[in-house]
């Protein structure tokens, strides 16, 4: 199982997370059901503690070790800098604004695209939404350091930019409107059609 | 309704409650109760501050006056938030929890009750001051401090700054005179730890003895100790002590980094702010903060539900030297993990990534994995068991757990945190299912088994109430978080302001529930009022006859001189 896209992933970890959360709560539900019935009812699934233990090691280390092979960009974020980017980008942002290298940054689908973002003044982030509002990927932009983030694109769209970690109310007017946000601040090309997807 | 109060009119009751007396109190009792009630009042407080933001996220549609949506009140009030949600509620009333339990369990007496009616007034004080700085002034860097922001002048007002650090600085002075009169009462070599030696205390307090009891019994020895110096409940306070005492140098550490620039421009020169590193500021403030989070919560939750699961059953825990050296493991655990909240910054090194961030963090999957068997067991052993409150409460602190911690290892994850990094998802689907349903059912457990000790057997104005509460909490606070959660997987920030109704069906599903959890906070609030009755709330907080400073024990005549 491979995630080709944050949305895919995102999707899946919905899906395993709510049967997950059903499944304790029942099981939590059960038991309480059972541990107040009159009767002394008989144990019948015996878990052997330290076989208990092992799981909860297995599950621990085992959720890290699923997620490196089935998520493209762990490995290409711990080796990114060895990994040649199709292209770079260089961003700067001061007293809450972006300082971005073109009106429109723009890739091809599949192509590896290098974030190099630098704070001049506080910490923000530097996230990327679908038009539906869900998150591409974001990173921290640290003050006075280099934050770059290597990132496939495996889908198409137009995506929005805004700042992910919060730096005070500055960010917003008065109406509390986000004046970080650059609607279709990256555009991805769809292959072999220049038209990008309106998603 | 009881029996006892049928004869007396709703508002007789009001006034006088059921069969509460203060003036038969100890002061230990008093001092319990004040806490408890401060704890309580600010959890209402931290509740409508929530439900605030809530509705100002469902959209323009939403009811509120327009300065809620105003940036520098939604920010201001998201500052004071945790501040009077940690602090204010949840650090007083489990320092009151264990400034009674302490001298129960150990039968020696407080060290000082003088001591810890000071914690509760600082704390208090200090909250409050915190609240004022972000309410008066928007004082608004969020608690996360993230430099150089708290030093931004240009955002906050020089005055809203320095309020606030006196604030946090007071919860902190407040914090360390727990720590010390806990430390004191558990050192104290009288009753019957009068013959024990520090060492054998300490020993007992960090869990050792228990993991030499694992380590003989592999080996075919005899116990290293058959009857350790401390009870475990008392060995988890002490440990997750350790803890609380690291974060508050951290927390206090900050406050004067800020304050030093505060007052450095107070005085005309402005300081280089870039002077301090933020990445090793966000390290150095995360290790501390973490702490609480990751260490003091964790194990002091383990350590009341092996409690909690004792007195409920009447047995000996489970697996106990397991538990014991379980919470030994944590200490090492918890001073580790602080890199899964540096995951996505990039100038962090990889290796601390995946060492702390990763593969320690992974372990308290297993700390509070075998917590929750470990009490799960010695349930089941003794079943069939009565459905109490106590009993009831504890099963849903047991449930908050099971969602938050694997929610929380989730994202400590290289792959997920890229997606999910603060998002709704942790703010909500972790920490505030931790916090509300896990942490807060646990300590509803607790009150409900220490009532009856703190009060004098005081019979509680209604079950219905006590039972309505549970179940609307417990709803309410599991559909907040799964709601919201579910809100950070659509890509919904957490400190992030959403004024056009972008997330606006889960936010409205979301502040149903959670306002399920403030009208359960205002049934047992009620509840307990007509309990203890007003005048009775009053006499909590005046001065106790009975000095005493110990629960369930008399005290050991002293053998006469030679």
């Amino acid at each position: 199982m491979t995630f080709q896209t944050s949305l895919e992933l995102l999707r899946f970890h919905w899906a395993a997370y709510t049967i997950y959360a059903l499944l304790i709560i029942s099981i939590i539900a059960w038991f309480a059901v059972n541990l107040t019935r009159k009767e002394r009812i008989p144990s019948k699934i015996r878990i052997p503690f330290y076989g208990y233990i092992a799981f909860l090691v297995a599950g621990g280390v085992g959720h890290h070790i699923f997620t490196y092979n089935a998520i493209p960009w762990v490995a290409e974020d711990i080796m990114r800098h060895d990994i040649p980017a199709d292209r770079d980008y260089k961003i700067t942002v001061a007293k809450h604004q972006w300082q971005l290298p073109a009106k429109q940054m723009r890739a091809k689908m599949g192509e590896k695209v290098r974030f190099d973002v630098h704070s001049k003044d506080l910490t923000y982030g530097f996230g990327l939404f679908r038009k539906d509002g869900t998150m591409v990927m974001q990173m921290q932009v640290l003050p006075k350091h280099d934050n770059d983030l290597l990132w496939t694109f495996n889908e198409c769209g137009r995506f929005d930019l805004t700042s992910t970690e919060y730096s005070g109310p500055a960010q917003y007017d008065e109406a509390g409107r986000d004046k970080m946000l650059v609607k279709d601040a990256f555009v991805v090309e769809c292959p072999h059609d220049k038209r990008v997807a309106m998603n | 309704m009881q029996a006892k109060t049928n004869d007396k009119s709703f508002v007789q009751t009001l006034i006088h409650g059921t069969d509460f007396d203060h003036t038969q109190l100890t002061a230990l009792q008093k001092v319990t109760l004040r806490a408890v009630v401060m704890s309580f009042l600010f959890f209402g407080l931290v509740a409508i501050e929530g439900m605030i933001m809530r509705m100002v996220e469902t959209g323009p549609t939403n009811p509120l006056p327009k300065m809620f949506n105003h940036p520098d009140h939604f920010f201001a009030i998201m500052t004071a938030h945790p501040i009077v949600g940690i602090f204010g509620s949840t650090y007083q009333l489990v320092f009151a929890a264990f400034m009674f339990l302490v001298p129960y369990l150990t039968k020696k007496p407080l060290y000082s009750v003088k001591l810890a009616n000071a914690v509760w007034i600082l704390i208090t004080l200090g909250t409050a001051l915190a609240w004022i700085a972000a309410f008066a002034w928007h004082y608004a860097p969020l608690y996360t401090l993230y430099w150089p922001l708290p030093a931004d002048l240009e955002q906050f007002k020089l005055i809203g700054g320095l309020v606030f650090v006196v604030g946090v600085a007071l919860i902190m002075v407040g914090t360390i005179g727990f720590i010390y009169n806990i430390y004191a009462t558990i050192f104290a070599r009288t009753g019957v730890h009068k013959n024990k030696t520090t060492k054998e205390l300490l020993i007992s307090g960090f869990g050792i003895d228990g993991l030499m009891n694992l380590i003989h019994k592999l080996t075919g020895k005899p116990p290293y100790s058959k009857e350790p110096a401390l009870s475990l409940p008392v060995v988890a306070i002490f440990r997750g002590t350790v803890d609380t005492f690291l974060d508050a140098l951290v927390i206090l550490g900050a406050g004067v980094l800020v304050l030093v620039y505060l007052l450095s421009d107070l005085g005309g020169a402005s300081w280089n702010v870039h002077a301090v590193d933020s990445l090793l500021y966000k390290n150095f403030f995360w290790w501390g903060l973490d702490l609480v989070a990751d260490g003091l919560v964790l194990i002091y939750v383990a350590g009341s539900w092996y409690l909690l699961a004792t007195v409920i059953t009447g047995q000996k825990l489970f697996m106990e030297n397991v538990a014991r050296a379980a919470l030994l493991l944590e200490l090492f655990v918890s001073w580790m993990v602080w890199s899964h909240h540096l995951l996505a910054d990039q100038p962090q090194p990889e290796m601390m990534k995946l060492v702390s961030g990763e593969m320690v963090t992974a372990f308290e999957l297993l700390t509070q994995g075998l917590a929750l068997f470990i009490t799960l067991v010695t349930l089941w052993k003794a079943r069939p068991l009565k459905m109490s409150p106590e009993l009831a409460y504890l099963l849903g602190g047991l449930v908050g757990f099971g969602l938050a911690v694997p929610a929380g290892i989730i994202q400590a994850d290289m792959g997920m945190n890229r997606v999910l990094h603060n998002t709704q998802w942790i703010s909500f689907a972790h920490f505030h299912i931790a916090l509300i349903v896990g942490l807060y059912m646990t300590l509803y457990s607790a009150l409900y088994v220490l009532w009856p000790m703190v009060t004098n057997n005081t019979t509680m104005w209604s079950k219905k109430l006590t039972w309505s509460h549970f179940w609307l909490y417990l709803v309410g606070g599991v559909g907040m978080g799964a709601f919201a959660g579910m809100a950070g997987i659509d890509g919904m920030l957490r400190r992030h302001l959403y004024v056009n109704g972008e997330f606006n069906t889960w936010m409205v599903l979301a502040a149903i529930f959670g306002s399920m959890v403030l009208i359960a906070w205002f049934l047992f609030l009620f509840n307990i009022v007509m309990s203890v009755g007003l005048k009775g709330l009053v006499g909590i907080f005046l001065p106790a006859k009975d000095e005493v400073a110990t629960y369930g024990i008399e005290e050991e005549p002293e053998p006469a001189l030679a």
